[in-house]
């Protein structure tokens, strides 16, 4: 038997791999969901790495708030047109224009929650009977819970009482009509392990991911990009500083962090050494200590 | 760097989630705006202290009821292993899960109290982890500070567990005393038992052999899916992606496809960019034969000389998960890594009392119900013996009424 290095990003890398080939094999019209965020981006890696040279045996469909940074969407045509694959695109606003869903109003008004409703409006219109996404179970608690395979009823609701039992590497995707479930490939990956795996893999990230100079106020102790998706009054003082997103989302939701970080190298070291997790800079996991929870079983990522 | 998956077997009143969030808390991996969350919640232990339980706790209704219900996966790392933890709840009501948490790891904590000794419980879990096949069990003398920490108390529990795992045939087990509230052995070392010489809890999980790579010869890949670009540059390409479930494929290999007993050579090995000679246990790749076989999703590619069983009548231990219970009269679906076919459970040769060990005649299975059941499947099926080859000797059976994944097998013998 000869030896080989197989070490923990492989493992994991292996594992993703085999996922989203369970996933072709077993729906008929799957989904990637990319947010244009890293974790959706290193997804695309690892569908590269399942299907190449073959095509996707899915298209990316991206839910658009509107309330983007500019560079996400940037990058997102660069990648779209560098992978060849195709792009489906959700708009919430064309929600809101069709009364499907209200913009909130007053001061920590985000589109983050009608994201939903587009996202169950998209899966319905092109019949998608699974979204694969890029959530990881180190996130947060709720998601500590969930299944790599995990089945949404018609209304896109999560039940964490019903989950089904999931075995060793077999993953059940049999489903009723109009049922789907959602797939989560690096489900076992840290922020860490992703940002290790960028490195290694030399993958390009949106330029937000890195230390930046840029306009920002302070809204409940945390930095947030101004914009004109934020709701700002005399009260918001807008000043410039070095920051950098860990997360990306939406504008109105997405806090940065203050951050000399330019290289990647330095990013690693400044999560090795932070004390504040990922999600922390999210303002809708700030609503409760069941947020994501609640969330996830209204049909949430 | 390599990662140990393991699981906790007990309940919350043996201090399992204490244990879980001693190992995050002292090994540095509670981050400040979670420990802020934690000390701004009401569950408080007697002494004011927080109650690391919370930490994985993760749904509503187990923070209220203070239980764990379903499997929660957990992450830490030192310098020298990363962790996964699946956190699975104690109670017989949740065995199932259980189950579901050990299905993936290579080593199992069993904890009891040190106050009540090898019990009930005790005797359930430990036959979980061996019906399992669980390679490394640490057995954690928990609440040590609740029994001032004496020895023979201590060492009267482990005669009576050593009896218990002679019986069950577990072979590598570890004994720890600990307190997973005081931090006892835990992450270091304790000060109130000199009399123990053995490892801290962390360091015996950072120190024992993952084994994550499987080194039979049992080379085994089932296809999961046929690539097939079909471009004016590619058009001859035919290559079988699959994750190599046990052993070492390597170039030229001589291999047989099953089920239809094809034979061919291994041409190329592909990984995205690379061209390794070689794929081994765990990793996904691409492997392209000389022949032109038919190969699709389900099939499965083996040493040609190592073949696997080959029958449609398995005995097997099942484990059932769902609250309907087994009807031998209907047919299931039966998915064994990526082949799936319909099956009938034909007989059922035992149920086994997970309390007491004992065997029992039955004819009826329920909700979380352990036996010995012969099954018969409408295509044969390419398996190895759980025991020799837990990744092909494994499946699940599905109900096709409700699509629930209902049972839970692990193949002990094919059926002449």
């Amino acid at each position: 038997m000869s030896t080989y290095n197989f070490d923990y990003l492989d493992e994991l890398e292996a594992e993703a791999i085999h996922i989203l080939r369970e996933v072709a094999g077993q729906f008929e019209k799957p989904a990637l969901l990319f947010s244009g965020g890293k974790d959706s981006i290193t997804l695309v890696r690892l569908a590269e790495k399942a299907f190449r040279p073959g095509k996707f045996p899915f298209p990316l469909v991206h839910i658009d708030t509107g309330h983007n940074f500019e560079e996400t969407i940037t990058y997102r045509d660069k990648m779209i047109e560098r992978i060849g694959e195709r792009l489906i695109v959700g708009s919430v606003q064309e929600s809101i224009n069709q009364g499907k869903v209200i913009e909130q109003t007053g001061k920590n008004a985000s589109r983050n929650a009608l994201q939903t409703v587009t996202l169950l409006d998209t899966i319905a219109e092109h019949q998608f009977d699974a979204c694969i996404g890029g959530a990881r179970r180190d996130e947060e608690k709720a998601r500590a819970k969930e299944r790599i395979f995990s089945v949404r009823d018609e209304f896109g609701q999560w039940d964490p009482k019903r989950q089904r039992p999931e075995l060793w590497n077999i993953y059940n995707g049999k489903i009723h009509k109009g049922e789907n479930v959602r797939v989560f490939p690096i489900s076992n990956w840290t922020e860490l392990d992703v940002w290790n795996y960028i490195r290694r893999e030399k993958i390009e990230l949106p330029s937000i991911y890195f230390s930046h100079e840029r306009e920002v106020i302070t809204r409940n102790g945390q930095l947030m990009a101004a914009s004109p998706f934020l709701n700002m009054d005399d009260e918001d003082v807008v000043f410039r500083k070095q920051v950098r997103f860990r997360t990306v989302g939406d504008m109105s939701c997405t806090a940065a962090v203050e951050s000399e970080a330019t290289l990647i190298d330095d990013i690693i070291d400044e999560i090795s050494a932070s004390k504040i997790s990922e999600r922390g800079a999210r303002l809708d996991d700030k609503v409760s200590e069941a947020a994501m929870e609640d969330r996830k079983k209204g049909g949430y990522f | 760097m390599n990662i140990l998956k393991f699981f906790t077997a007990g309940s919350v009143d043996d201090g399992k989630s204490t244990l879980i969030g001693r190992l995050l808390y002292d090994t540095d991996s509670i981050l400040a705006d979670q420990l802020e969350a934690l000390q701004s919640s009401n569950r408080k232990n007697d002494d004011g202290t927080i109650d690391l339980a919370i930490l994985t706790d993760g749904l509503r209704a187990e923070r209220e009821q203070g239980i764990t219900i379903d499997v929660a996966y957990k992450y830490f790392q030192t310098e020298k292993r990363k962790f996964i933890i699946a956190d699975t709840p104690g109670h017989i009501q949740y065995t199932r899960n259980m189950v579901t948490g050990a299905s993936t790891a290579n080593l199992a904590i069993i904890l009891i109290d040190a106050r009540n000794g090898v019990v009930e419980q005790t005797i359930r879990h430990s036959y979980l982890v061996s019906l399992l096949g669980i390679k490394h069990i640490v057995v954690c003398i928990n609440k040590m500070d609740m029994v001032n920490y004496s020895e023979e108390v201590y060492s009267s529990i482990i005669d009576k567990y050593k009896v218990l795992a002679q019986q069950l045939k577990l072979k590598d087990v570890t004994y720890i005393p600990v307190s997973a509230l005081k931090g006892d052995n835990i992450v270091q070392n304790s000060v109130h038992m000199d009399w123990y010489n053995g490892e801290s809890l962390l360091h015996f999980l950072e120190q024992v052999d993952t084994d994550n790579l499987d080194k039979s010869q049992l080379a085994r890949m089932p296809v999961q899916w046929v690539i097939r670009p079909q471009t004016d540059k590619l058009h001859d390409y035919r290559g079988y992606a699959g994750r190599v479930l046990s052993g070492t494929f390597k170039l030229n290999d001589k291999v047989t496809v099953l089920p239809s007993g094809a034979s061919s050579t291994i041409e190329k090995i592909e990984f995205f960019d690379q061209l390794p000679d070689a794929a081994h246990a765990g990793q996904s790749v691409t492997i392209h034969l000389k022949d032109d076989v038919d190969i699709s999703r389900g099939d499965t590619i083996v040493n040609a000389s190592a073949l696997p069983q080959e029958s449609k009548l398995i005995e097997a231990d099942l484990c059932w998960m769902d609250g309907r219970a087994l009807d031998t009269s209907i047919m299931y679906l039966i998915q064994h890594n990526s082949k799936v076919t319909k099956c009938k459970i034909s007989e059922i040769l035992h149920k086994v009392d997970i309390n007491t060990l004992e065997k029992h005649p039955a004819d009826e299975f329920k909700l979380n119900d352990i036996g010995r059941v012969i099954l018969k499947t409408a295509d044969a099926l390419a398996f190895d013996l759980y025991d020799e080859n837990r990744a092909n000797g494994s499946a699940i059976l599905v109900d096709s009424r409700t699509n629930l994944t209902v049972g839970a097998l692990m193949f002990r013998a094919a059926v002449e």
